[in-house]
């Protein structure tokens, strides 16, 4: 499902630059090799997008009978299956993979924004420790930390519990690093100088100066956590046995794993996980405006 | 996982039982279970982690019936099952919070013992043993005298083919392997598009069984040390077997369980399936538009005189040392696998071959699966093979040797290559990696 996501990710994120089709042309002729390379990659991309919503029309007797392209009839009783299943389980793990992403991606765009600011700004001892601790924790994969963070959770007794999935996800090394990058970037100190002049607090100056100049960088750490956290398997894997707490991923995953003698709910499978790149489709076409506030909408001349 | 202490058999009680059952030593008849001293007092709660669709509604027949009696309430949380959730548990065990039952295949039951992750209940199951054939009962006691679980359900291996492409094209039922053979060689001399069958390496279980039924044992004990006999005489006659079906062309050599695979069952270019009796259940999913076309018979065997199968899949309920109250788990595990009421209602709620000896033809297994409503004595057929079901052995790695299996074997499927080079391999990966782990293995 990753790479779905991924992959829309990418198709969504191609359609930003549109800005440039304000101007006239500057060449008429299009360059062959680059546009034949990016309309490869994007029907490679965009292919298993095309099966997962194709494949879920199709009913369990011609999932695997008819041509693969061709839509089946199967929609709506899929749809209703999906529904039925478990007195609508389904709807439940949709309902908290939006709570652990929206909330995750929140707590999360709020610390790394402080946290950036503060990196970015401040001049203290050990700053420069700090990031670069920061930076091996970008290096770190996530996969890793995940069974020596169910082993502390444990200790604390908060296994198996929203909580167990949120907190871990809160800190994010790398939106931390992107924070600091842009707020470097979009933050100058010129403006932070002028606002102390003017006796701003420095919580002030964060909240109405520094803050609204980062917003677009925010934006992108706020997708990229809400990504990462919709489409995170490992940590409410092993965090989670309670089937109500489960988000998406790990719901689809027990429909797949039923025991070798039960057969896998392919229709349902691919229903679910169509219905669960839809939220993520939806929140890229919502929020990619706020990138058009670029780099350059800055309150300094130079 | 570093483990860095030498371990022997099992570790700690469980080795103990071992040396007890294999007579080396007249002590330790201690060793085990911890928990069970407690009485029930009071209200007890316990969690069971189970993939088993259904299962909510067959714990809710305890929870009203003799749990509200005992005043052990049991919920069932839903997992994935495979070869993730033994992960799962050992980490949960790791960090002391394992369910107080799980559901549990055959054989990972040797890895999560030497882990000290389930408990001995011999004491609590009572004359559970009386209801279950030897050869599956032994796999819950590895075969020392403690128990570790209760089975549940069992795969005993069967042939599966095409009742009217057999009449089709004038093919006999094959009764021996050597049969199998000719048999694949005539289809596929009248008619060169179609296969018997395929050889599929993406599932160590089947292999497995097919082992087994000729007499493999692949891990064996030998005084406090493991043998590993994965490449023996019986496991190196039947990957010849294969293999030479596979280079020469008489059958295929596709994996299963793959969209091609499917339609090639549906569609009948594959027209015959060694599989287990769970398989009308995948057929149902896989080849819909072959419904009654199907039938079910002995799988063939290596000499006429036999009558022996594999078993593929299967699985039982286990109570781990995490448990407060194993006594009261065991008391559930032994309630679920055995009562009448709970078997029905797990065969009726979630498509179980029952591992009770007693379930197998009553009730829900009177009449034959309903996409086999042509053979309807498929369940007593079904309960007489499962009687023939060889002893398995097990060992601690059993996921090592599968997943070298699906490395190895795949690809010497795909290059129509050696079998026994491939089953070599299987054999020293394993060896190795026990070795790693800390376990003595003798050669």
């Amino acid at each position: 499902m990753s790479s779905l996501a991924v992959g829309k990710a990418d198709t969504a994120a191609g359609t930003t630059p549109g800005t440039a089709q304000d101007r006239p042309p500057l060449r008429r002729r299009i360059a062959l090799v680059p546009t034949i390379t990016l309309l490869l990659g994007a029907v490679y991309c965009l292919l298993p997008v095309a099966w997962v919503v194709i494949a879920a029309t199709k009913s369990g007797s011609e999932l695997f009978s008819t041509f693969t392209f061709l839509p089946g009839s199967g929609f709506a009783d899929n749809f209703s299956d999906l529904s039925a299943y478990r007195d609508g389980v389904y709807w439940q793990w949709m309902g908290n993979s939006a709570l652990y992403a929206v909330l995750g991606a929140l707590l999360s765009t709020c610390v790394s924004a402080f946290s950036g600011y503060a990196l970015a700004i401040y001049r203290f001892r050990g700053r420069e420790t700090m990031f670069n601790v920061l930076l091996a924790g970008v290096l770190m994969p996530p996969i890793i930390l995940a069974i020596p963070q169910y082993l502390l959770l444990a200790k604390a007794d908060l296994t198996d519990s929203y909580l167990s999935v949120l907190l871990p996800q809160i800190l994010s090394p790398y939106g931390v690093y992107l924070s600091r990058i842009y707020a470097a970037a979009a933050v100058p100190a010129d403006v932070v100088e002028a606002g102390r002049m003017d006796g701003a607090s420095e919580w002030r100056i964060f909240t109405r100066v520094a803050l609204p100049m980062m917003v677009p960088g925010m934006v992108t750490v706020f997708l990229f956590q809400f990504v990462a956290i919709w489409n995170n398997f490992l940590l409410p894997y092993i965090m989670l046995s309670d089937d109500e707490k489960f988000p998406i991923t790990l719901g689809l995953y027990t429909l797949l794993e039923q025991g070798a003698n039960t057969p896998a709910l392919y229709t349902l499978v691919i229903t679910g996980a169509f219905l669960a790149v839809i939220p993520l489709v939806a929140l890229f076409l919502v929020i990619q405006r706020f990138w058009s506030l670029d780099l350059l909408s800055g309150a300094v001349k130079s | 996982m570093p483990i860095t202490k030498r371990r022997r058999l099992f570790s700690k009680s469980a080795a103990t039982t071992v040396a007890v059952a294999l007579g080396a030593t007249a002590l330790a008849a201690c060793g085990s279970s911890d928990g069970d001293s407690e009485a029930d007092s009071g209200p007890v709660s316990l969690t069971y982690w189970t993939w088993t669709p259904g299962m909510d509604k067959v714990v809710d027949l305890w929870n009203k019936g003799p749990g509200k009696k005992d005043q052990i309430t049991v919920t069932a949380k839903k997992q994935a099952g495979g070869d993730t959730l033994v992960t799962k548990i050992l980490t949960a065990h790791k960090a002391g919070k394992a369910p107080d039952l799980v559901q549990a295949e055959y054989q990972v039951l040797p890895t999560l013992v030497s882990n000290d992750v389930l408990a001995d209940i011999s004491k609590d199951v009572g004359d559970a043993k009386s209801k279950f054939a030897d050869g599956v009962w032994q796999q819950t006691t590895l075969g020392t005298d403690a128990v570790y679980a209760v089975p549940q359900d069992i795969g005993p291996m069967m042939f599966y083919y095409r009742e009217d492409l057999f009449k089709q094209y004038g093919l006999k039922v094959p009764t021996t392997w050597e049969e199998f053979a000719e048999t694949a060689r005539a289809l596929k001399k009248k008619a060169p598009d179609k296969d018997l069958t395929t050889f599929s390496a993406n599932d160590s279980g089947l292999f497995a069984g097919l082992a087994q039924q000729a007499g493999a044992k692949w891990w064996t004990t030998e005084g406090d040390k493991w043998k590993v006999g994965i490449n023996d005489a019986a496991s190196q006659k039947v990957a010849k077997f294969w293999g030479d079906l596979v280079k020469e062309g008489a059958i295929d050599n596709q994996p299963m369980y793959t969209p091609p695979w499917n339609k090639a069952l549906n569609t009948g270019k594959q027209i015959a399936w060694v599989s287990a009796v769970w398989a009308p259940g995948t057929l149902t999913t896989a080849a819909p538009e072959t419904k009654g076309k199907w039938a079910m018979a002995p799988l063939p065997q290596w000499s006429e005189s036999e009558n022996v199968t594999g078993s593929w899949g299967g699985s039982s309920t286990a109570v781990t040392t995490d448990s407060k109250h194993q006594a009261a788990a065991a008391k559930f595990a032994a309630w679920l696998n055995t009562d009448d009421a709970a078997l029905q209602a797990l065969a009726k709620e979630s498509g179980i071959y029952p591992a009770a000896t007693n379930a197998q033809t009553s009730g829900a297994f009177a009449n034959p699966p309903e996409f086999f409503s042509n053979q309807p004595d498929f369940y007593t057929k079904a309960a007489e093979i499962a009687k023939t079901t060889a002893p398995s052995a097990w060992g601690p790695n059993v996921n090592v040797a599968y997943t070298t299996f699906k490395d190895a074997f795949g690809s010497a499927a795909k290059n129509k290559s050696d079998f026994v080079t491939a089953l070599n391999t299987m054999q020293d990966d394993t060896v190795a990696d026990l070795e790693k782990q800390g376990f003595e293995v003798s050669e």
